[in-house]
């Protein structure tokens, strides 16, 4: 704590996002301080549909078999219509990846675990403080309140993790851009044993609950989150009032169902973001850094997505590569965060019809679906989160190669099985990762983590993956010898029609100058 | 593709009769969801998005280049 010693990361804000960019940090030799003005994790559920890339992320960090085995999984969704059910669908991904397209979860079940997993991993999480002051220099001074009194931390980069509401956002001054729904939305969950499947079941106007949607999902624990449109003119105070809260729910479940209320809140939504995420030695993660409705769960998934692409870059920038590498987090994560706001403010319109004229498209497009297939499509009532495709990134590989059914740069690995129970993605570790199809054959000079994937199993070569299936060289689409270049955070860099040492070489020294800053 | 703009209609006067009698009796807000069902049928039919794009955009400009046309 003395004010003479440079940290070299703090991290302001120990939610969702900032726990998570400390445990990558972390597992890379950076050992960050983090800061949270709440004494312990958050309270209410608020998050609670984690994405397959959120789970294939927490799963490099070490937590996905914990998400897996907690967390509910679901494909199937239904859609209803007034008093009518018009149409259901399954989101069931494609078979042969370990993690499902989504599970519910409680939000603060994974912030404990992360807790849990920084703190074994020696991350200084200090909670009771607040960052009350910062100084964004050549370095970041940071005022600090807590229940010792204030004093200054000085740090090599602050990372502002601090949430909707970012105190550093404000101090610094930045606008944060965007639109506000003329909407209000009240969140119940409920506890209570029933026997409902565990599906999502959206209504669009239906009987118990006239002109407005309500969203049905179940989570552990024989929770049950309830979401009620309320429109604009509602009153925040006396929606939360647990008479009135009750008194919906038994519109909706019936009179004789038993049930408990956990937790309940009256939100206002608002899709916006920072102009750019990197400010000289601060970048903002997480809501933060922008803020989405939560039609699609894309809020706490693209935070997650935001520290994981962050973790590795400033780990490599702290081990000397150049700090131009942080320009590539804000150019990448300022394009997700617009994709994602795109897709938000798209399913909020649908929802939410803001004229005549959208309502009359909305219930249009709903009487259709129930009679017609090709209308399902244009139901909007939430898109869910999808990995962001880094298509524009500055990194992506020039000079890549191309065959038909390759992964595009900057798209996300591609899981499939390998071996016995066993997967690819598993074997993809923290930094960068050369998959070479193909038998195995000596590299020479590999300045990179090399695993071949091969049709036959080579007992006792660990670096050789069992393409049991063929999935694994259908979904890369690869030539025999072909190779894929990842980056730490599993996005592809570029590709080889055969290995050649000196030009991937040379795709990664674009990215960190010298290799052996991340090697 | 670019959007046809050539008479093609076999028997005009009896398509611009059939449309105006699909909304007898409907009210103001049913006709809506009956000319929005209209749009969505036709659009899938035709399929390719740029030609309902341009479509799109020659009504949007004709529409709002009538007189009292904004709100
Ligand atoms: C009702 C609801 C439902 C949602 N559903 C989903 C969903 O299903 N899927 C999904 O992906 N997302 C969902 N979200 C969004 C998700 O919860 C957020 O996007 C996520 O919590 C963002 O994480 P964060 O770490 O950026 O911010 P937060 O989780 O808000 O964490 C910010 C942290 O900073 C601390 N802090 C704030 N100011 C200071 C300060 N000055 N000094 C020190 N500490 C400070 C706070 O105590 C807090 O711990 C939902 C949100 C809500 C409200």
């Amino acid at each position: 704590m003395k004010p003479d010693t440079t940290l070299p990361v703090l991290i302001a804000g120990g939610g969702l996002v900032g726990l998570t960019l400390a445990l990558d940090l972390a597992r890379r030799g950076v050992r960050a301080v983090v800061l949270d003005q709440a004494a312990s994790v958050a309270e209410g559920s608020r998050a609670i549909c984690f994405a397959k890339r959120t789970l294939e992320i927490f799963a490099r960090l070490g937590l996905g078999a914990r998400m897996l085995e907690k967390g509910i999984t679901w494909n199937q969704g239904r859609v209803f219509f007034q008093a009518r059910e018009i149409y259901g669908f399954n989101l069931l991904a494609e078979d042969g990846h370990e993690c499902p397209a989504f599970v519910n979860l409680q939000q603060y079940h994974v912030e404990a675990w992360l807790v849990d997993a920084c703190l074994a991993a020696g991350v200084d999480i200090r909670r009771r403080y607040r960052v009350v002051g910062v100084e964004n220099g050549a370095d970041v001074r940071v005022s600090v309140a807590g229940p010792e009194g204030t004093y200054t931390l000085r740090a090599a980069w602050l990372i502002a993790c601090d949430g909707a509401r970012s105190f550093v956002r404000e101090s610094l001054g930045l606008d944060f851009l965007g639109q506000v729904f003329r909407d209000r939305f009240l969140i119940a969950d409920v506890k209570m044993q029933a026997d409902f499947p565990t599906e999502r079941w959206f209504w669009f106007d239906p009987p118990f609950h006239r002109h407005q949607s309500v969203l049905l999902h179940k989570q552990p624990d024989d929770v049950w989150r309830i979401d009620f449109q309320l429109g604009w003119e509602a009153d925040p105070e006396v929606e939360r009032a647990p008479e009135r809260v009750c008194a919906r729910i038994r519109a909706m479940l019936g009179e004789d169902v038993d049930f408990s209320l956990e937790w309940v809140s009256v939100y206002t939504f608002r899709c916006r973001r920072l102009h750019r995420f990197v400010h000289g030695r601060t970048i903002f993660a997480g809501d933060a850094a922008h803020q989405l409705s939560p039609f699609g769960a894309r809020g706490g998934n693209s935070g997650v997505q935001d520290a994981d692409n962050l973790g590795w870059k400033l780990a490599a920038v702290l081990a000397g590569a150049p700090v131009r590498l942080l320009d590539s987090y804000d150019a990448e994560r300022v394009a997700a965060a617009d994709e994602n706001i795109l897709h938000a403010t798209r399913s909020t319109d649908f929802i939410t019809p803001k004229s005549p004229a959208a309502r009359a498209y909305r219930d249009a497009v709903l009487s259709l679906a129930e009679r017609f297939p090709f209308a399902r499509p244009l139901v909007n009532s939430g898109r869910l989160s999808r990995p962001a495709v880094l298509a524009d990134s500055p990194l992506n590989d020039p000079e890549a190669d191309d065959w038909p059914g390759a992964p595009p740069l900057g798209s996300v690995a591609i899981d499939a099985p390998v071996g016995e129970d066993d997967w690819l993605l598993r074997h993809l570790g923290d930094g960068f990762t050369l998959l070479v199809f193909g038998p195995p054959f000596p590299l020479d000079a590999p300045a990179v983590r090399c695993l071949f994937i091969a049709a036959e199993p080579v007992p006792g070569r660990a670096d050789v993956l069992h393409d049991r299936t063929g999935l694994a060289a259908r979904r890369y689409g690869a030539p025999i010898g072909g190779c894929v270049l990842l980056r730490p955070d599993q996005h592809v860099l570029s590709r080889f029609v055969r290995y050649d040492a000196a030009r991937v070489a040379s795709a990664m020294a674009r990215v960190v100058a010298s290799i052996g800053v991340m090697a | 593709m670019s959007l046809d703009l050539s008479p093609r209609l076999a028997d005009p006067d009896a398509l611009y009769a059939a449309l105006i009698a699909a909304h007898q009796g409907l009210d103001e807000a049913a006709s809506r969801r009956l000319d929005a069902q209209l749009v969505l049928l036709l659009a899938n039919h035709i399929g390719a998005q740029d030609v309902v794009f341009q479509a799109i955009a020659i009504a949007r400009d004709l529409a709002a280049a009538q007189e009292g046309a904004t709100a």
